[in-house]
């Protein structure tokens, strides 16, 4: 049997195998290997830093639990910076599955300060059925959309909600999205309308779609994934799940790119072979 | 580097099922298929709770309940039928009533009046994915891509506005299919998709991305939380 057919029979166990060592591997004795930050990442970061202490934030957490490994870091991250700036912070979810998830990683940075109250520094709205219809809704007033939070206070009765009306409330929108409804949506039914500037913590699977909202300026910065996470981990000065998880994530890049180079290599020399 | 294993119930579970779902790796057998059917089981379970308790019951009932019970709305007014957002109005009888309706399909005579509530859901949806679509996709689109070609003192600035520029009229000029593409046309889709087929590499990069990061996930949960591997 020829090499070529060997590696073309090849047991694809065996490359889940080598997949789990190199994932679990770097988990485990961390190589270190270098994060650079890009520039839509430190945009992001900036954005926020550029915002007035004390503002009302709009904090769009759209995802579950299939999507944690990357939403959570970027949640995690992005609260706490604007809870470090004294911000108020609004959270809503529109996906049906996210609530537990999004309240509990809330809770976890909350604990880090002391002296932030739920219903006076953040809140969480919760879940609502309707995605752009939500969206719409709220442009007509938030406790409108959102009568009850996720704890099942009245909305309305709560001190961080007396200021806050619409849209116009709010500075910026922190949209962390994992798919449908999220930043896609975001962008067409209240960043377009309403032009509330914006920025964005997306799934790598569908960073490119957002790229151009980036370059039109319609998203002021992007996190694309588990490594935009790592990289906005890195500026704040973090080690959070994302930048333990990108030496993993690179050597499982590295396993990619070489099983498509010897899929093809297995094709040339097969064509050749027949030829 | 030491174990501590997690004594918490709900870590084990976790755990466990995580297993379960990727012995499927080694071939199909009985734990994964417990593990798929009770995730599909809980799932549904799981939904139909959250969406009754987070929005039929703040956003239909009690609203309801409070009109017909002769509460007022927050002005001061007499409640029903007086459109004004924020109070609590007999009008959301409406939507309730096409909800109500949608489960019509369960009993085949009257399944048709189904209809009237979806064409209210497609009717709204259209409406309000149209405009938003125009607005941010098109229109501020086109604008982001009218870019000057020159920028004074910048040249990886300029550089990158007319790569730019060639790969939106090459890519744009590839689905041009009026003309068959000979020529300079063909000459012209044939760059053009190049730039797609770059587009395309860097979709599956970040696809691949998406996914190991899930399986990153995964593992953390397992040596982290569960294992207690530090």
């Amino acid at each position: 049997m020829s090499w070529h057919t060997a590696l073309e029979r090849l047991d694809r166990r065996w490359i889940f195998l080598v997949m789990a060592l190199l994932v679990a591997g770097p988990l485990i004795f961390p190589p270190g290997l270098p994060l650079h930050v890009s520039p839509p990442v430190q945009a992001f970061h900036d954005t926020i830093a550029r915002i007035p202490n004390g503002s009302t934030i709009l904090m769009s957490c759209d995802y579950d639990p299939s999507a944690r490994p990357e939403m959570v870091p970027m949640t995690r991250t992005a609260f706490r910076q604007l809870l470090q700036k004294d911000c108020k912070v609004v959270i809503t979810v529109l996906w049906n599955a996210g609530p537990g998830l999004v309240e509990a990683t809330l809770n976890d940075i909350a604990r880090e300060f002391p002296s932030k109250r739920y219903g006076v520094d953040w809140v969480n709205l919760g879940y609502k059925a309707g995605d752009d219809a939500v969206m719409v809704l709220m442009g007509q007033g938030i406790a409108n959309a959102f009568p009850r939070d996720y704890r099942g206070n009245q909305t309305r009765s709560l001190p961080i909600m007396r200021d806050v009306r619409d849209y116009s409330s709010f500075p910026l929108l922190v949209s962390i999205s994992g798919g449908f409804p999220g930043t896609k949506e975001w962008v067409q039914q209240v960043q377009s309308r309403f032009h509330l500037p914006m920025v964005a913590g997306v799934t790598a699977v569908s960073a490119p779609e957002y790229y151009p909202y980036l370059q039109s300026g319609q998203l002021r910065g992007l996190l694309g994934g588990m490594a935009g996470a790592g990289e906005y981990e890195k500026i704040r000065g973090e080690n959070g799940a994302a930048t333990r998880g990108m030496d993993a994530q690179s050597l499982a890049h590295v396993l990619v790119a070489v099983c498509i180079l010897l899929g093809n290599v297995v094709q040339w020399a097969k064509r050749r072979e027949r030829a | 580097m030491s174990l501590h294993v997690s004594t918490d119930l709900s870590v084990w579970i976790a755990a466990l099922l995580t297993l379960f779902a990727f012995s499927f790796l080694y071939k199909d057998n009985p734990v994964y298929r417990f593990a798929e059917h009770l995730f599909v089981g809980v799932s549904a379970g799981y939904y139909i709770i959250l969406n009754f308790w987070t929005v039929i019951v703040p956003n239909l009932w009690e609203p309801l309940v409070k009109t017909f019970a002769g509460a007022r709305g927050s002005g001061g007014l007499p409640s029903l039928f007086q459109a004004r957002l924020g109070d609590y109005r007999v009008f959301l009888a409406i939507p309730g009533i096409l909800g109500l309706l949608l489960f019509t399909r369960l009993f085949g005579k009257i399944g048709w009046l189904s209809r009237w509530a979806l064409a209210v859901i497609i009717g709204v949806y259209a409406g309000i994915r149209t405009t938003g679509t125009a607005q941010a996709d098109f229109v501020a689109q086109v604008q982001g891509s009218l870019q000057p070609l020159w920028v004074a003192g910048n040249l990886a600035a300029t550089l990158n506005a007319v790569v730019f520029m060639v790969g939106m009229l090459t890519s744009l000029l590839f689905f041009f299919y009026s003309r068959e593409h000979k020529g300079t046309l063909g000459a012209i889709s044939k760059l053009g998709v190049l730039f797609l087929m770059v587009s395309f590499g860097a979709g599956y990069g970040y696809t691949v991305m998406s996914r190991i990061s899930l399986l990153i996930g995964r593992f953390q949960f397992l040596i982290e939380d569960w294992l207690g591997l530090r």
